[in-house]
């Protein structure tokens, strides 16, 4: 080794090999290079080092991009936008089926009136990230203790792993008569649906699964005697069909 | 889209570069940039417009990797040896294979605070002050890590290189 090089110049010399200086500095640091071996020894190792790396590395500069890195994902809003979006469908409901007028009380009983009421839950609770449920999966028998508690029924959160969905948790919901119940479940890639159910007392009539989309949330409900259930999500018709089918089944009888 | 956003569409590749060196690890690479990517979306209204959105992606990837080195550190580190071909790209000339081979290998020998200083710089092609702004250091931390990072790198891979002048050929 040769005598110790001072900072100015070691930090130059990097500079040069990384093509960080300007031509008055770089011929300066090249006429110390063609006198000292030294100093140019580590040059040409260096240089060598930064050649490496490129040619190791850049080809994964070529690799397609992955098209959900290109948007932003799509659940996950900011919350004002979050809140926008429930408020916008509470109007459009409105719009469509009177929520302000006297028909509201009408359609609150309905099969109708809880498909709204799951879509706009569903929106308002589905993109959130930190507080999604209530109480988590993780307790699920307090969860059911206290839902059932309040609904004054007992209810239970259907298992629906089979068809790729798991339980996040659940919570509990103002409603016209009776407080409703929301479970919400999540799958692989993090798509949520939510299953709404409501206790309407004195019914006894029972109706076939139903479809309605409200804005982007596509919901399947259905009324069995005193309980109407609600299933809501951004998932197409096919993808939703299995899972209504798989709730229906567990929770009938 | 807004312009902002089509930044970092275009920066996506250049950050799965930087994720592979310095994991050398395919899987944690992925898992990075996705974090990265996912994060910059949603932060994007925190991002001040004009700024360097090429500083800013790559601080968000530093942070992210700390975070998860820090959260694994009582496992063991599993580097794999990059593929030559990775994403199916160009082969090295052959006479140089075993020169960069040494290099990269000696490569994940180096603290991780060397390596990510020697990547940004020699890979990424990042001024100075820019990787002093993105690992949050005083350029004259940068500059002798550089210094120590890439000395460490030439003593590991001088000798096979030295040896390999004397062999007959």
């Amino acid at each position: 080794m040769s005598e110790p090089i001072d900072g100015k110049l070691l930090a130059d010399l990097h500079a040069y090999v990384d093509n960080q200086l300007d031509p008055a500095q770089r011929s300066a640091i090249e006429e110390r290079l063609a006198a000292d071996p030294t100093l140019a020894r580590m040059a040409a190792a260096y240089a060598k080092q930064n050649a490496a790396l490129h040619a190791v590395f850049d080809p994964v500069l070529g690799a397609p991009v992955p098209s959900a890195l290109k948007r932003p994902p799509a659940p996950r809003w900011p919350r004002r936008l979050q809140q926008a979006a429930a408020a916008a469908l509470l109007l459009a409901i409105g719009a469509a089926g009177g929520w302000w007028s006297g028909q509201y009380a009408q359609n609150a009983t309905s099969a109708r009136g809880v498909a709204e009421r799951a879509a706009v839950a569903y929106t308002t609770f589905a993109p959130e990230v930190r507080h999604p449920v209530e109480v988590a999966a993780a307790q699920q028998d307090h969860l059911i203790a206290w839902l059932s508690k309040r609904l004054g029924t007992p209810v239970k959160a259907p298992v629906l792993t089979s068809v790729g969905f798991n339980l996040v948790g659940g919570r509990l919901l103002p409603d016209t008569a009776t407080p409703a119940a929301q479970f919400m479940y999540e799958d692989k890639q993090g798509r949520r649906l939510t299953l709404y159910v409501r206790i309407d007392g004195q019914r006894a009539e029972k109706t076939a699964f139903r479809w309605t989309t409200l804005s982007r949330v596509e919901v399947c409900y259905w009324i069995d005697g005193p309980v109407a259930y609600a299933v809501a999500g951004e998932l197409s018709r096919e993808e939703m069909q299995p899972v209504a089918r798989m709730i229906y089944q567990q929770v009938d009888g | 889209m807004e312009a902002s956003g089509r930044q970092i569409v275009e920066l996506i590749p250049r950050l799965r570069r930087y994720a592979r060196a310095l994991t050398g690890n395919v899987d944690q690479a992925e898992d990075l940039v996705q974090d990265c990517v996912e994060r910059a979306w949603g932060r994007l209204h925190l991002w001040q417009r004009g700024s360097n959105m090429q500083a800013w992606l790559f601080t968000i990837m530093h942070n992210l990797h700390v975070n998860s080195r820090r959260r694994a550190s009582n496992r063991p580190d599993v580097v794999t040896m990059p593929d030559w071909e990775i994403g199916g790209g160009v082969q090295p000339i052959q006479e140089h294979v075993v020169e960069f081979h040494s290099v990269i290998a000696a490569l994940y020998r180096l603290p991780l605070e060397q390596r990510e200083v020697l990547l940004l710089v020699g890979l990424e092609g990042f001024a100075y002050r820019e990787v002093a702004e993105v690992l949050g250091l005083p350029i004259g931390t940068v500059m002798s890590r550089l210094a120590r990072g890439r000395e460490r790198l030439r003593e590991m891979t001088e000798g096979p290189a030295e040896s390999e002048m004397k062999r007959s050929s």
